[in-house]
C-alpha cells in the first residue's frame, strides 16, 4: 500500500475513489502499530459512527499461530476512511468482518491488504455496506498470497446494497497467488433489496420502513457475526440505518 | 365480506384480468379454479397490493373498506391474508421476529395493545402444533432452507397467527405429499371456517377441496369468471377439464 508523505492524488490505485479535499483536512494519516503475539487469540473493534472527516491506517502483523477477529463499523464520518495492512505469519488466522453505512453525500472507503507470507495461513473477510442518498462507499481488498504460502486459505465476501440509484458502490476485490495448493475465494454483489422479500414482508402487516430495516438489519449483522460484541455492534448498526431509511 | 366489481387489472402493460366480479361473504369458503395463464395468480396480487400489477379499471372492497386504496400492509391490517404460491426466502430475519413485529404492527393499526414476548411465543407455538411444524424451525431464518411442503405449511402458521378475517390462499396445496395436504387442509379449516372468516382458495386440483369444503367453485378463464357452481364443478372438471366444462 502507499507509503507517501505527499497528499495522493485520484491516479493512485487506493486513493481513486476517495475524497481528496477531505482527505487532505486529514492528511498525513498516521500508521497505528497492532501485533498479535505468536499463539495468542485476540480480538478488535474499531467502531467509527462519529461525524467528520477521518482516515485510519492500521499495519497489522499476525505471528505465527496467532489469531485475530477484528470488526469495523464505519458508520456516521462525512468521510472515513480505514486502511488495513495485514500480514499474516504461518498459520496465522484473521477475520474481518466490516460494515459500512452512508447517507447524504458522504464517503466511507475501507481499504484492505491482507499478504499471506507464510503457509497455513487463514483470512476471511466480510465486507457489508449500504448506501443512501448521494454517498459513495468503496471497499478496496487485495490479498497476496507470497511464494510459499502454501496452504493458505483465503476468501472474501463483498456485499453492497443500495437504498437509492443515486448512491454509488464501488468494489474492487484483487487476488495475488504465487503459491500452490491454496484455496482463494470471493465474491462481490451490488444490488438493491430484494423487491420479492419486501412485499412479503408487507403482506404480513409491516410498515414499508420497518420491512426494509428488518432486510438491511440481517443483511448488516452478517459482518458481526460471531463477534465477542456482535450485539453491541449490531445495535449501533441499526442505530444509523434508522436514520439512512 | 370481499366485494369484487368488475376488476380489471395488467401486468407490464398486458391486460390479465379483463372484468372479474365476485362476492364472497362472511363464512363462505369460495374455491377459484382454472387454466394455467387464467389469471389466477394475478388476483392474488391485486388483492394483495403486489407492485407490478396495475388496476386499470373496477373496484374490490373487504368489509366495505377500499383495498384497492391501500398498502399492502394496511390490506393486512384491514384483515386480508394473502398465502403465497412460492413463499419467499429471507436470509437473516427470523419468522418469530418478523412475525412478532407484523402482527403488532397489524394491531396497533386496528388500535389494539400490542402482544408481549410471552403472549406471542405461546400463540406461536399453538399454531405451529396445529400444522405440525417444528416450533424450532420458526426461529430459523423465514423460509430457508424450507422445504415445498414446510414452506407452504409456514404460511398456514403465518395464518394462525395472523387471525384474519379473510384469507386469499394461492395454489397453498401445490407441493405438498399426501400427509401434509391433508394437515394444511386441516389446519385451513381449523383457523379460517368461522361464521366471521371468507377464504378464497385458489388451486388447480380439486384435491385440496376434498379436505377443505367449498361452498361455490368459479371457473376463471381469460381473466373473468366464466362458471360458478357448488362443489360438484369441481369434480366435473376435474373428470372432463376445463374446455369441456367452459365451452
Amino acid at each position: 500500500m502507499n507509503d507517501l508523505a505527499t497528499l495522493p492524488t485520484n491516479r493512485h490505485e487506493d486513493f481513486r475513489y476517495s475524497d481528496l479535499d477531505a482527505l487532505a483536512g486529514v492528511w498525513p494519516v498516521a500508521r497505528e502499530e497492532v501485533v498479535v503475539a505468536s499463539g495468542t487469540s485476540e480480538t478488535m473493534e474499531v467502531v467509527e459512527t462519529g461525524g467528520g472527516a477521518l482516515a485510519r491506517h492500521l499495519n497489522i502483523a499476525i505471528e505465527a499461530g496467532g489469531a485475530l477477529d477484528l470488526r469495523i463499523l464505519n458508520a456516521g464520518p462525512t468521510f472515513g476512511r480505514i486502511a488495513l495492512d495485514v500480514t499474516l505469519q504461518k498459520g496465522a488466522s484473521f477475520t474481518l468482518g466490516a460494515a459500512q453505512l452512508a447517507g447524504s453525500s458522504e464517503t466511507l472507503e475501507i481499504v484492505t491488504e491482507v499478504t499471506h507470507a507464510e503457509p497455513g495461513a487463514k483470512s476471511s473477510q466480510t465486507i457489508r455496506s449500504v448506501l443512501a442518498g448521494h454517498a459513495t462507499g468503496t471497499y478496496l481488498g487485495r490479498i497476496a498470497l507470497a511464494r510459499g504460502a502454501d496452504g493458505t486459505d483465503a476468501e472474501q465476501s463483498v456485499r453492497a446494497m443500495l437504498l437509492d440509484r443515486t448512491a454509488t458502490a464501488n468494489a474492487r476485490p484483487e487476488l495475488e497467488i504465487f503459491a500452490d495448493d491454496v484455496k482463494a475465494a470471493h465474491g462481490c454483489a451490488v444490488g438493491e433489496l430484494d423487491a420479492n422479500g419486501l412485499f412479503y414482508l408487507q403482506s404480513r402487516g409491516l410498515p414499508p420502513p420497518e420491512a426494509k430495516r428488518l432486510m438491511l438489519h440481517a443483511f448488516v449483522a452478517e459482518a458481526f457475526a460471531g463477534a465477542p460484541g456482535e450485539e453491541a455492534l449490531c445495535e449501533a448498526a441499526l442505530a444509523r440505518l434508522e436514520a439512512l431509511l | 365480506m370481499l366485494q369484487i366489481t368488475n376488476l380489471h387489472a395488467s401486468v407490464a402493460g398486458k391486460p390479465i384480468l379483463k372484468g372479474l366480479s365476485l362476492t364472497v361473504n362472511a363464512g363462505e369458503v369460495h374455491a377459484i379454479m382454472g387454466p394455467n395463464g387464467a389469471g389466477k395468480s394475478t388476483l392474488s396480487y391485486v388483492l394483495g397490493g403486489r407492485p407490478g400489477y396495475e388496476v386499470t379499471d373496477g373496484s374490490a372492497t373487504l368489509g366495505g373498506q377500499d383495498l384497492l386504496a391501500l398498502e399492502p400492509h394496511l390490506r393486512a391490517a384491514a384483515g386480508l391474508f394473502l398465502g403465497f404460491q412460492y413463499p419467499v426466502e429471507i436470509p437473516g430475519v427470523s419468522f418469530v421476529q418478523f412475525l412478532r413485529e407484523a402482527a403488532n404492527a397489524q394491531r396497533k393499526q386496528r388500535g389494539q395493545e400490542p402482544l408481549t414476548g410471552g403472549e406471542f411465543l405461546k400463540l406461536a407455538k399453538e399454531k405451529a402444533a396445529l400444522l405440525k411444524l417444528d416450533m424450532e424451525m420458526l426461529k430459523r431464518p423465514v423460509n430457508v432452507g424450507f422445504s415445498g411442503g414446510e414452506k407452504k405449511r409456514a404460511e398456514m402458521v403465518q395464518m394462525g397467527i395472523l387471525d384474519p378475517k379473510f384469507a386469499v390462499l394461492d395454489e397453498t396445496d401445490s407441493g405438498l405429499d399426501i400427509d401434509a395436504l391433508r394437515i394444511v387442509g386441516q389446519g385451513i379449516n381449523d383457523i379460517m371456517r368461522r361464521p366471521d372468516k371468507s377464504v378464497l382458495l385458489i388451486t388447480h386440483y380439486q384435491r385440496l377441496l376434498d379436505y377443505v369444503q367449498p361452498d361455490y367453485v368459479h371457473v376463471l378463464a381469460g381473466g373473468r369468471i366464466v362458471k360458478t357452481g357448488g362443489p360438484e364443478l369441481a369434480h366435473l372438471l376435474e373428470e372432463e377439464g376445463y374446455e369441456a366444462v367452459t365451452a
